[in-house]
C-alpha cells in the first residue's frame, strides 16, 4: 500500500520583548535560577497579571506579515493543569478567541513553491523549567522562564513530508526573526516545534490518527523525528496494528520517538476566560502604525531581487534567508551595480568563509561596501576571479580597503599587452615540446601553455587576453 | 473611646488629646481582654502595631497628617501584608508570611493608619458564618452562641465589639454586607473595579471586591476615600477621577426614589426582619423619600448562578496552593501526584474542597456549556434587570439577609441552607453594583437586623448619603452589645 504523510506544525515562538507577558520581570536568557521571577511569576497569593502591550504588538506584526485576520477583540483564557513549573496551576493562553486567525506562508521546497495555510496564532505565557538532573532524588524548579511571552503558531495539516515540514519551519523562522518578534535562538528554546503526524493510504479522504511529537528544537531533529515517526506508523499499520492518539517525545540519542502520554491520560484543561484580564481590544490606529513600521517582507524582497538584480528565484530565496543577509546583499549590490555577481560572491566565497569561521553575516569581517568594491574591480577588469579571491582574503584579514590591498600586494591584472607578449614569447621558447604537441593536434598542450603563462605572470595576466594572444602566436 | 467615630478620633489626634500609640494601645488592650471570647483576630502583633502608630505620631508631629492619620484599623486576613502572617483563614496558608503589601494595605499605610491585626474569616472567604475558618469560628458579640456571619465575620465582630474603630472586608457574594447585618454595623461593597484587588487573595476574581466596615456610613465614606483609586497592577481596576465620598453625606433626601424589589420581600424572609426593614422605609419616607415597587425577576436565579461561577473561578484561583512554593505541604508523600493530593486534601477544609469540586465539574469538558456558559448568560440578565430598575429609582432597598444571626453549628451541615443566607446580596456582586448594609433594628432575641441598599454603578456617594441621613435619624448603628461597652 502507498501511504501519504499528513503533518501539521505548532510552533512556540518566544517573543522578543524586554519583560514578561504579564509581569515586569526580565526575559533575558541564562540568569541564575529564579532571579528573574517576581511575585507575579511565582504566583504568590493575591498577585494579578497585567498584559504587556509589546507582546500584543508582536502578534499584530505577525498577523500583518502573513496576511491573517486580526481579531479586534481577543480573549485570554486559563488552561488549568497541575505541574510544579506552572506556578499558578493554570497557563494563561487564548482558546476560543485567539488574536490571529488564518494567514498563509509561502516557501520553496527545493525549487518548488509551496503554500501552507495557518489556522491561528495565539498569545500565551511560557512555563518555568523543571531541573531533574541537578538535584539527587529531587526536582529543582527555575521560574525565570515562567511568563515569557509566546506566540503559538498553528498550521493547517497541509504539510506532506518531513522536507516540507522543515522548509515550512525554516520559512517561519526566517519570518519571525525578520520582523523582529523572535530572536530565533533554537538552542535557548526561543523557537520550538511540535509536529502532529499521521499517515493515511493515498487517496483516502479522512486523516489517520495523529501522534504529536513535542518540543523539537532543531530543524535536524524535526526532520529525523518525523521520518522515524512516519516509518513507525506505517510499519505499525502494515503489521496490522492501530495508531492510538498520543503525545510522544523524540530522543535525539536513539533517533526514536517514545510515548509521553496517551489520549486516556490527556488533561481536561477546563478552559475558561481569565477573569483577571479584560478582553484585548485592537484599535485601527495601532494596527496601522504597526503596519507602517513593518520592514519589507522576504516574499516581496525575493520578487524585487529577481527583477532588480536579475537573480534566479532560487538565489533570491537564499539571499532572503535572513534579513541581515538580504540587507548585506542589497548594500553590496548597490555599491557596485552588479547584483548577479554580488549574489554569486555572497552565496559562494563569503558564505563558505563565514561557515568555516562559524560566523553569521552580521559578524562578517568583510563589509557589504567592501564586497561591492571588490566586485567593481572584477567588473572593470582590474581583477581576475582568482586575484579577487586573494583580495577577499586580504579584506577578511583586515588588511585594508580593496584598492589598497591590490596596490600593496601587487594583485593588479596585467593589462599591458607588450609585457604579456614578452612573457608568452619566453614561455613558448622554453616549452618547445608543448608547442610541437599542440601543432600535432593535442588540445591539452594549449591549456598547459596557458597555465605556464599564468604562472609566469604570477596570476596577474588576464586569462582571456592570454588565450587570444597565445592562439595568435601559435598559428 | 470605644464608640468614637473616625472623625472624632481623628480630631482627638489632631488636637493632641491622644497619641496614635495611646489609641492603638487602648484598642490592643481591648483585644487582649475580649478577643479570647470572640476569636475575631487570627494575628495580633502589638509591636508592629505600635511601631506603625509611632510613625503616624511622627507624621502628625511633623504636620504631614492626612484626615485619618493615626487612627488604627483591622485588616481581614485575606489581604497580603508585608511581614505579617496572611492565612486567608486556611491551614493551607497557616505559615505564610506575605512578602508584600496588597494595594489596599498600601493605601491605608500611606494614609498613616496603623494596623491592629489580621481578622478571622471563613476559609478563603467561602462561607456565611465564619465557621469554616481553620482558626476556629468567630462569635457574634451580641450573643456568643451565635455566628457573626461571613466571610468577613472577624472584621464585623471586631467592629461591633469596638475592638477596632473600623475594619477592611471583602465581598464576593455578601461577605461584607451579611456579617455587617448580623453584627449590627455598616459595611459597603463598592462598584466592581473601584478598589484594587492586587494582593487580596482571590476567591472569585470577577466578583471579589474589598470595602470598608465600620459603625457608621460616615466612617465608611472616609475609609472609601482611602481605599478607592486606579491601580495599574489590577487590570480590572477602573481608571477614573478620585471622588470624595463624604461630599453628599449631608444632602437632604427630598425627592429620593427608593426601589423596593418585590422579590426581596417574598417568601423566605423572616417576619421580624421584614418589619424592621419596612419601619426603616417609613423613616426614610419621613426624610423625604418616595418608594416604588420594582422587579428583579432574574435575581431568583442568583444563587444557582453564583454557585456555578464563583466555584468555577475559585477552582482555578486556588490551584496555586499546591505545596510546591509556599504554604502547607503534606509531611509525607510518595511522589509528585501524591504530594499534590495529600497537600490539598489536608490543607483545605470541607467547604473549600466542595467548591473546588463543583468548580472543576462545571468547567469540565462536556459540562462547560450547560453550566458555566449558561450561568454567564443569566448573570447578564440579572444585571439587565438592575439597569432597567434604575430607570425608575435612585437606590434599591431591601433586607441584607433573610434572617438574623443563627446559632453556631446550626447550618454547618446543610450547605444549601447556608447558601440561602446570601440570597439578597449575591445579585449586586453578579451585576458588579455597589451595595451596603446598615443596622435597622433588633429581633426579639436582641440580635441585629440589617437593611441593604444597592445603588447604580458609581453611586456610592448617593448610597452613603441615604445611609448617613437614616443614621442621623436613628441610633441602631451606635448601639454596642451590653457588657462590651
Amino acid at each position: 500500500m502507498k501511504w501519504e504523510t499528513v503533518i501539521g506544525l505548532e510552533v512556540h515562538t518566544q517573543l522578543a520583548t524586554q519583560s514578561k507577558i504579564f509581569s515586569g520581570s526580565s526575559t533575558a536568557f541564562g540568569a541564575s535560577p529564579n532571579t528573574q521571577a517576581s511575585a507575579v511569576d511565582i504566583a504568590l497569593p493575591g498577585v494579578l497579571p497585567v498584559l504587556n502591550k509589546g507582546a500584543v504588538e508582536c502578534a499584530i506584526k505577525f498577523a500583518l506579515a502573513i496576511g491573517a485576520t486580526l481579531n479586534r477583540i481577543n480573549v485570554f483564557d486559563r488552561k488549568n493543569y497541575f505541574y510544579p513549573d506552572l506556578p499558578k496551576g493554570y497557563q494563561i493562553s487564548q482558546l476560543a478567541k485567539p488574536i490571529v486567525e488564518g494567514g498563509v506562508l509561502t516557501f520553496l521546497v527545493g525549487d518548488t513553491e509551496r503554500t501552507v495555510n495557518l489556522t491561528r496564532a495565539h498569545l500565551e505565557e511560557d512555563a518555568g523549567k523543571s531541573l531533574h538532573e541537578d538535584f539527587h532524588g529531587m526536582t529543582g524548579i527555575d521560574l525565570n522562564r515562567a511568563g515569557t511571552p509566546l506566540l503559538e503558531i498553528v498550521s493547517e495539516p497541509e504539510i506532506r513530508s518531513s522536507a516540507e515540514a522543515v522548509a515550512y519551519a525554516r520559512a517561519l523562522h526566517t519570518l519571525v526573526t525578520w520582523i523582529g518578534i523572535c530572536d530565533g535562538n533554537m538552542q535557548e528554546g526561543s523557537f520550538r516545534v511540535d509536529a502532529n503526524v499521521s499517515v493515511r493510504p493515498v487517496g483516502q479522504a479522512e486523516f489517520g490518527t495523529r501522534r504529536e511529537i513535542k518540543n523539537l528544537n532543531s530543524f535536524k531533529f524535526l526532520q529525523q523525528a518525523i521520518d522515524y515517526e512516519v516509518r513507525w506508523q506505517i510499519e505499525t499499520l502494515e503489521d496490522g496494528g492501530r495508531i492510538e492518539q498520543a503525545t510522544v517525545l523524540f530522543d535525539p540519542d536513539t533517533g526514536e520517538t517514545r510515548m509521553m502520554r496517551s489520549k486516556e491520560d490527556a488533561h481536561d484543561y477546563r478552559y475558561f476566560p481569565d477573569p483577571d484580564l479584560l478582553p484585548v481590544k485592537l484599535d485601527e490606529d495601532w494596527i496601522e502604525s504597526v503596519r507602517n513600521a513593518l520592514p519589507e517582507l522576504p516574499a516581496a524582497m525575493q520578487l524585487r531581487f529577481q527583477s532588480e538584480y536579475s537573480v534566479s528565484a532560487y538565489d533570491a530565496g537564499l539571499l532572503t534567508g535572513s534579513r541581515a543577509l538580504a540587507e548585506y546583499f542589497e548594500a553590496a549590490a548597490c555599491a557596485c551595480g552588479q547584483g548577479k555577481l554580488v549574489a554569486n560572491w555572497v552565496m559562494g566565497e563569503l558564505s563558505a568563509t563565514l561557515n568555516k569561521a562559524e560566523l553569521d553575516i552580521t559578524q562578517s569581517p568583510v563589509s557589504a561596501r567592501q564586497l561591492g568594491a571588490l566586485v567593481a574591480r572584477i567588473q572593470d577588469g582590474t581583477l581576475s576571479g582568482k586575484l579577487a579571491k586573494l583580495v577577499f582574503e586580504g579584506l577578511w584579514e583586515g588588511a585594508g580597503e580593496v584598492d589598497a590591498i591590490i596596490e600593496a600586494r601587487g594583485l593588479k591584472q596585467m593589462s599591458d599587452s607588450g609585457e604579456l607578449e614578452k612573457i608568452i614569447d619566453d614561455v613558448l621558447a622554453s616549452n618547445q615540446k608543448s608547442v610541437e604537441e599542440f601543432h600535432s593536434g593535442k588540445e591539452k598542450a594549449f591549456n598547459a601553455l596557458i597555465g605556464q603563462v599564468m604562472k609566469a605572470s604570477k596570476g596577474k595576466a588576464n586569462p582571456a587576453q592570454v588565450n587570444d594572444l597565445l592562439k595568435a602566436k601559435l598559428q | 473611646m470605644s464608640d468614637a467615630s473616625l472623625n472624632a478620633l481623628a480630631a482627638q489626634l489632631a488636637a493632641k488629646q491622644v497619641s496614635s500609640r495611646e489609641l492603638a494601645q487602648q484598642y490592643l488592650d481591648r483585644i487582649t481582654a475580649l478577643n479570647p471570647s470572640l476569636n475575631a483576630f487570627i494575628t495580633v502583633d502589638a509591636d508592629k502595631t505600635l511601631a506603625e502608630a509611632a510613625t503616624a505620631d511622627a507624621r502628625i508631629a511633623a504636620g504631614r497628617a492626612g484626615p485619618l492619620t493615626g487612627v488604627p484599623i483591622a485588616h481581614k486576613d485575606i489581604f497580603c501584608t508585608d511581614g505579617w502572617l496572611t492565612t486567608c483563614g486556611s491551614k493551607m496558608l497557616h505559615n505564610f508570611v506575605a512578602p508584600y503589601d496588597a494595594h489596599v494595605i498600601q493605601r491605608f499605610k500611606a494614609a498613616g493608619m496603623p494596623s491592629l491585626g489580621k481578622t478571622n474569616m471563613d476559609e478563603f472567604a467561602m462561607g456565611s458564618s465564619n465557621e469554616t475558618s481553620y482558626f476556629g469560628a468567630v462569635k457574634n458579640p451580641w450573643n456568643t452562641a451565635y455566628v457573626p456571619g461571613g466571610s468577613s465575620g472577624g472584621a464585623a465582630a471586631c467592629v461591633a465589639a469596638r475592638l477596632a474603630p473600623a475594619a477592611t472586608g471583602t465581598d464576593t457574594g455578601g461577605s461584607i454586607r451579611q456579617p455587617a447585618a448580623l453584627c449590627g454595623i455598616t459595611g459597603l461593597k463598592p462598584t466592581y473595579g473601584l478598589v484594587s484587588r492586587f494582593g487580596m487573595i482571590a476567591f472569585a476574581s470577577s466578583l471579589d471586591q474589598a470595602g470598608p466596615m465600620a459603625p457608621s456610613a460616615e466612617d465608611c465614606a472616609l475609609l472609601l476615600n482611602v481605599m478607592t483609586g486606579f491601580d495599574p497592577n489590577d487590570s480590572t481596576s477602573l481608571e477614573r477621577d478620585k471622588e470624595d465620598y463624604t461630599r453628599d453625606l449631608e444632602q437632604p433626601l427630598t425627592g429620593l426614589r427608593i426601589g423596593l424589589p418585590r422579590e426581596f420581600f417574598a417568601e423566605g424572609l423572616n417576619n421580624e426582619v421584614a418589619a424592621s426593614v419596612e419601619a426603616a422605609v417609613t423613616e426614610l419616607k419621613k426624610l423625604g423619600a418616595t418608594t416604588i415597587e420594582i422587579s428583579l425577576a432574574n435575581s431568583q436565579l442568583a444563587i444557582p448562578v453564583y454557585y456555578v461561577l464563583a466555584p468555577a473561578e475559585a477552582s482555578s484561583n486556588l490551584s496555586r496552593f499546591d505545596g510546591v512554593r509556599y504554604g502547607y505541604r503534606a509531611p509525607e508523600y510518595t511522589n509528585l501526584d501524591d504530594m499534590y493530593c495529600k497537600t490539598r486534601a489536608q490543607g483545605f477544609g470541607a467547604e473549600v474542597k466542595r467548591r473546588i469540586l463543583i468548580g472543576a465539574y462545571v468547567l469540565s469538558h462536556g459540562y462547560y456549556d450547560a453550566y458555566y456558559l449558561q450561568a454567564q448568560k443569566i448573570r447578564r440578565l440579572i444585571a439587565n434587570d438592575f439597569t432597567e430598575a434604575f430607570k425608575s429609582c435612585d437606590v434599591i432597598l431591601g433586607p441584607t439577609a433573610p434572617g438574623t444571626a443563627f446559632k453556631l453549628g446550626e447550618k454547618s451541615d446543610n450547605p444549601v441552607e447556608m447558601y440561602l443566607n446570601d440570597l439578597y446580596t449575591i445579585p449586586a456582586n453578579l451585576a458588579g453594583l455597589p451595595g451596603m448594609s446598615l443596622p435597622c433594628g433588633f429581633d426579639s432575641q436582641g440580635l441585629p437586623i440589617g437593611l441593604q441598599l444597592v445603588g447604580n454603578y458609581f453611586s456610592e456617594a448617593k448610597m452613603l448619603n441615604v445611609a448617613h441621613q437614616y443614621q442621623r435619624a436613628t441610633d441602631w448603628h451606635a448601639r454596642v452589645p451590653e457588657g462590651l461597652k
